[in-house]
């Protein structure tokens, strides 16, 4: 049997963006996914690239991102993954809003993010389509947005160029150790050969793990989008709310897409299947028209839903495990992986590499959730 | 389940056909040479496709072309049509305003 380098679990942005990080050390890697290329949250979110609101412990992530990776990706993958760096506004209404952001400006801000805090007519002069009950705004000039599902194909497909296999429909149920070491992994039907593993397999990485008794605490949560039909260019901004009521951006292709929840999905059903609900694109759209009522015509054409793979502290796994040499999680992105995925992926594969990674990962390892007494 | 695809980098070159400008994807606006190409890039369900290209994104949600989407995979693909998958259907079945869809919910609480 063959034998990789490293094996990676996963076919979505994180996985692949790994993969074409191995690939570039030479490295000979194999890629397993369950369903298909980008079939998860990697294609099922609102494509935001944004640095603005994330917790302190994630932002240099997101930096470092939109620093070093996302302005060359698209030449560097040589597809266009619709990168536009045209700020994120999160808008409020209220005195309660405006705490909201004033909290988060001043976060990002001793952080050392560009990040300010601007009112009414420093917003309207950014994105005039704004309703006027919108009063306060937290302003990121360098966060945007891309789009996640030609980003995670462009990964994909660079990766294929530079050698790395990938094998779909080919569902991994646990990794095999030989001798105390990792020896490869066991699928449904086959078992392939690798002394390295990474789990980028999102909430499914938690069945996987447990195979080796390693326990990652996530849960599955149902996000929803709608889109509409396409507009001439209104805004190229990323925009987001105080009350985390909806968020989006308009494509390049003209198309809003906007995301967001009613609260009630996860006491709604159990969780095993994408599915839209009949409250949920009502509710965004109601979230939508109270801060752009100007829309109130477009035509919504379509509608998704699709997984978060959220951690009690919603910060995701970026580790080596101690127990296990040459095992790697990159897992529990809780809704904000996409934009540092370019980043992940060139981290996760330092530490397969044994390299030094760019950033410390020290608060994404996997044995820090402590029971509370 | 999905069906097992082994995919790897394809070392040989894209030939172009004589009706490759055909229009396929109506609302989108996608040739028959652009779903070809992108099937030898390596995109090789209907749902990488429309991803990539934005095929079946538009107006008609795939009513229109998905038929002809199939017929060229499996032709590129040398599988019979029929064991393809269909674009998964997606809500609403018709394009529905923003305001009308925001108080859809409203008048059947309970």
């Amino acid at each position: 049997m063959k034998k990789y380098d490293v094996i990676i679990v996963g076919a979505g942005v994180i996985g692949s963006a790994a993969a074409y990080n191995l690939a570039k050390k030479n490295l000979d890697v194999l890629v397993l996914e369950k369903e298909e290329i980008g079939i998860g949250g990697s294609s099922r979110n609102g494509g935001g690239v944004r640095q603005s609101a994330r917790k302190a412990e994630e932002l240099p992530l997101a930096i470092y991102a939109v620093n070093n990776i996302w302005p060359n990706l698209e030449k560097e993958l040589g597809v266009n993954i619709e990168y536009h760096q045209e700020g994120n506004l999160r808008l409020g209404k209220t005195e309660a809003h405006r705490q909201i952001l004033a909290d988060i400006v001043a976060q990002g801000q001793a952080q050392g993010l560009e990040l300010e805090l601007i009112k009414r007519d420093e917003i309207k002069k950014i994105c005039p389509y704004i309703s006027d009950e919108v009063q306060y705004a937290s302003y990121c000039p360098t966060d945007g947005h891309a789009n996640p599902m030609k980003t995670t194909l462009a990964y994909y497909k660079k990766a294929l160029e530079l050698g790395v296999k990938f094998i779909t429909g080919e569902e991994v149920t646990s990794v095999l150790i030989k001798e105390g070491k990792i020896a490869g992994v066991k699928t449904k039907t086959d078992s392939y050969s690798s002394q390295k593993v990474i789990l980028a397999a999102g909430y499914e990485s938690k069945f996987i793990a447990d195979s080796l008794g390693i326990e990652i605490p996530m849960r599955k949560l149902l996000v929803e989008v709608l889109v509409t039909e396409p507009r001439e260019l209104m805004f190229d901004q990323m925009i987001g709310t105080a009350g985390s009521d909806f968020y989006g951006h308009q494509s390049e292709h003209g198309s809003f897409v906007f995301g967001g929840m009613t609260g009630n999905e996860p006491y709604q059903f159990d969780q095993k299947r994408r599915v839209t609900l009949k409250r949920t694109a009502p509710s965004i759209s109601r979230a939508i028209l109270n801060y752009f009522p100007l829309l109130k015509d477009l035509n919504v054409i379509r509608t998704w839903s699709g997984f978060l793979d959220q951690t009690p502290d919603h910060l995701p796994i970026i580790s080596r495990v101690e127990e296990i040499d040459n095992f790697y999680l990159a897992c529990g992105f809780s809704g904000h992986g996409f934009g540092i995925a370019p980043a992940v992926g060139e981290l996760i594969a330092d530490l397969a590499a044994e390299e030094d990674p760019a950033l410390n990962l020290s608060s994404f390892k996997y044995d820090r959730f402590h029971p509370k007494s | 389940m999905d069906k097992k695809i082994e995919r790897s980098f394809n070392k040989e070159a894209f030939l172009s056909k004589s009706d490759d400008e055909m229009i396929i994807c109506r609302c989108e606006e996608v040739t028959k040479g652009e779903i070809r190409k992108a099937i030898h890039e390596g995109m090789l369900t209907i749902d990488e496709l429309k991803k990539y290209l934005r095929t079946g994104m538009g107006l008609c949600q795939g009513r229109t072309c998905t038929k002809l989407i199939k017929n060229i995979m499996a032709e590129e693909l040398n599988k019979p049509p029929n064991k393809l998958k269909n674009l998964t259907p997606r809500a609403p079945l018709r394009p529905i305003q923003m305001q009308i869809y925001a108080n859809d919910d409203l008048n059947n609480f309970g």
